[in-house]
């Protein structure tokens, strides 16, 4: 009987441990382990005033900032019964292009791609492929840049309120950046050109894809939930569709859907339910990689990505090219007491937040449902299809297949709640 | 201290997180332009976050991430300084305990409770430290996040075997660099620029709105006299007080002056 351990799970946000347990050379047990550390966000957001929230949940995330930023102003706004001007809702969704641009090639490249091509890491790539790394982190610095344009920094930018932006941010340093978009947006498309060769496990699994649909535009931050079993969910439900469980090993809550089954949100889910709302460039990009939708492979979340990346550069240069600030660039917001939720779909997928504020626009109640949290469950099942084949597998590859499986995931432990230790042993042996 | 073990061979960095967002560590893999050249001249032997390989201590340059807030965190930062020659606090999480700090004014079994069903799973500590709280620390680099611009520069300067240039200058200071108009004497809006350490460039004032303390005390802060200054202009209850107790609240100048903040408050309210 083999047993496999791995120290740590690397090139993911956070820390996690694998156990994969088996008996008579069957897998019996699976569990993902999260030991990240629990900070009690809901806890001490609590009896803070409404304007402080976006700059507080952010800090949850250093990788998608934006996302809890967005979910933030989105579920407070609506408890304040206010909307947002077109101008307001714009530079979001451009500020939201950013973080998408700057996570997306962190992923693929440095984070997903040292699987593929048999790295350990993208450094240890950029010494046989010089080129494809340099030209990843050029990329992703433009994410960066269109994010410090706009909010003053990438991580954690400053610029975001509730009722809009504390200042228009100025035109001329948005446009500077065209000339690096359209490079990005060739990279992009040659991106999903160089996403079609790479040498994906084998796996499909029959999904529950969850996203945010809308059908004007690419779901990201208005619409329903949408899921491929053809219902509809709006925002203002998704508590009575979708709901976590605390399971004893892990600091993170696990989703479900009300009826106990679990679901996949992500690149993959957005791609399969959305792909119709993509912008030309990115629809031509998918016309011309023949792929059969939905995809179901979970490590072919790349190409998703990859895809996605497309679509965000030429969104980028759109709202770039039609900025103008008009009008106030916040709303003059007058206290009430209230609720509301709020989604967006951060580039690992969904996130939820809902609030109850009092009249003096202190917080008295908090949710946060991350990306992570909501695939955790998934990630387990999916292990669960890949068993028969790691029990086969030599242990170094075992462990690089169920690990790369994880990573696909792009998960941040962060959110949910850091080490993957894969163990491969007899039960009741370990 | 020199880092450096003998001439011509690169220096042996190791990335550690705690209790973090990630961010701080991510701000490395976001010197875009200079990381393929660092690793060139630095030998990356353990940093999860990039990469599967992990080669054995001990480290010459120990890079530390996030608070302690677990016992087993309380363990490890031990571990972890033991195998490190030079050891960085990297971030507001590590050098003054971060935003999750918050729970140690408050009482944060009841945070448990408020969050997860099952409070009894966790192991937490009642309060979220800096890493100086715990073992001795060679070099602090504040900000939440921290600047790209102070990591390069703090790790040119253990490459060079000198100190890092930290101006000790405060945010403030950098709003006259800019030329920014400053937004408390001409808005009347609360701003902690005066007594918080620069290293941002004024992002906060830059975009209108005051300064929130990410980047920790500075050393040269009145922070009984901003205070005093602050109370009158609050725009809600306690607004001075929580800006204080935010992001670096357990720095203690922050902790006094938090203090005073809510003392002045209740005294108004008892006039």
């Amino acid at each position: 009987m083999k047993t496999i351990e791995v120290p740590a799970l690397a090139r993911v946000e956070g820390e996690g441990g694998l156990y994969i347990g088996l008996k008579d050379g069957k897998v019996i047990e699976i569990r993902l382990d999260i030991y990240e550390p629990p900070r009690f966000f809901e806890g001490f957001l609590v009896g803070r005033f409404f304007q402080e929230v976006p700059d507080i949940t952010a800090r949850i995330c250093g990788i998608c900032p934006v996302a809890y930023q967005m979910s933030s102003v989105t579920a407070l706004e609506k408890a304040l019964d206010v909307e947002v001007s077109p101008q307001v809702y714009a530079l979001r969704r451009l500020m939201y292009c950013g973080e998408y641009i700057e996570s997306h090639a962190l992923h693929i490249y440095l984070l997903q791609a040292p699987d593929l091509l048999g790295q350990p890491s993208a450094l240890d790539l950029a010494v046989i492929a010089p080129d494809v790394v340099k030209n990843a982190l050029r990329m992703k610095k433009i994410g960066n840049e269109v994010l410090k344009a706009i909010g003053g920094r990438s991580v954690h930018p400053v610029n975001a309120c509730v009722g809009g932006w504390y200042r228009w941010p100025d035109v001329a340093p948005l446009q500077a950046l065209l000339p690096e978009l359209e490079w990005g947006l060739e990279a992009a498309k040659e991106t999903v050109q160089w996403s079609l060769t790479l040498p994906y496990p084998a796996l499909e699994i029959d999904y529950e894809f969850v996203a945010i649909h809308h059908p004007e535009e690419y779901g990201i931050m208005h619409g329903d939930v949408s899921s491929s079993k053809g219902n509809k969910t709006s925002v203002a439900d998704y508590e009575m569709r979708y709901f976590e469980e605390h399971v004893q090993r892990s600091n993170a809550l696990h989703g479900h859907t009300a009826f106990g089954g679990t679901y996949l949100v992500g690149p993959l889910a957005r791609l399969n339910l959305n792909h119709a709302q993509l912008l030309p460039a990115a629809q031509k990009a998918l016309k011309d990689a023949k792929l059969k939708l939905p995809l179901k492979n979970p490590y072919k979340s790349l190409i998703a990505r990859a895809v996605e990346l497309v679509h965000f550069y030429e969104e980028a240069i759109q709202l770039i090219k039609t900025y103008q600030p008009d009008g106030p660039a916040h709303l003059d917001l007058k206290l009430k007491a209230g609720e509301g939720c709020g989604m967006s779909e951060a580039p690992r997928g969904l996130l939820y937040h809902r609030y109850k504020i009092d009249d003096q626009g202190m917080v008295k109640f908090a949710k946060i449902v991350p990306p992570t949290a909501q695939n955790l469950p998934r990630i387990e099942a999916d292990l669960f299809a890949l068993a028969p084949k790691l029990v086969k597998m030599e242990q170094e590859q075992a462990t690089l297949t169920a690990e790369h499986l994880v990573r696909a995931y792009d998960p941040c432990i962060s959110c949910a709640t850091h080490f993957l230790k894969l163990k491969i042993g007899e039960v009741g042996h370990d | 201290m020199t880092v450096t073990p003998k001439a011509h061979s690169k220096p042996k960095v190791a990335v550690y997180k705690f209790s973090s967002c990630d961010g701080c560590q991510l701000s490395i893999l976001n010197l875009e332009d200079e990381l393929l050249d660092l690793a060139s001249v630095l030998d990356i032997a353990f940093f999860l976050e990039a990469t599967r390989t992990v080669k054995p201590g001990p480290y010459d340059v120990g890079i530390v991430e996030g608070s302690v807030t677990t016992p087993h965190e309380a363990e490890r930062i031990k571990e972890v300084r033991a195998e490190c020659k030079f050891l960085v606090s990297l971030g507001t999480c590590a050098t003054a305990g971060g935003i999750q700090a918050l729970r140690n004014f408050a009482r944060v079994d009841e945070y448990a409770r408020t969050v997860y069903s099952h409070p009894e799973f966790l192991q937490y500590l009642e309060t979220s430290t800096p890493i100086s709280a715990h073992v001795p620390v060679d070099l602090e680099i504040w900000g939440c996040p921290v600047n790209k611009g102070t990591v390069i520069e703090a790790l040119a300067a253990l490459l060079q075997n000198r100190k890092p240039n930290f101006p000790p200058s405060p945010v403030c200071l950098e709003c006259k660099l800019r030329g920014i108009i400053c937004v408390a004497v001409a808005q009347g809006i609360p701003c902690l620029g005066p007594v918080v350490h620069g290293g941002c460039g004024a992002l906060c004032p830059a975009n209108g709105r005051g300064c929130y303390g990410c980047f920790g005390p500075s050393s040269a802060g009145n922070f009984s006299a901003l205070v005093a200054c602050m109370i009158p202009h609050d725009r809600y209850p306690n607004e001075t007080a929580n800006l204080l107790r935010s992001f670096s609240s357990h720095a203690p100048a922050f902790r006094a002056a938090a203090d005073l903040a809510l003392k002045a408050a209740t005294g108004k309210e008892t006039k």
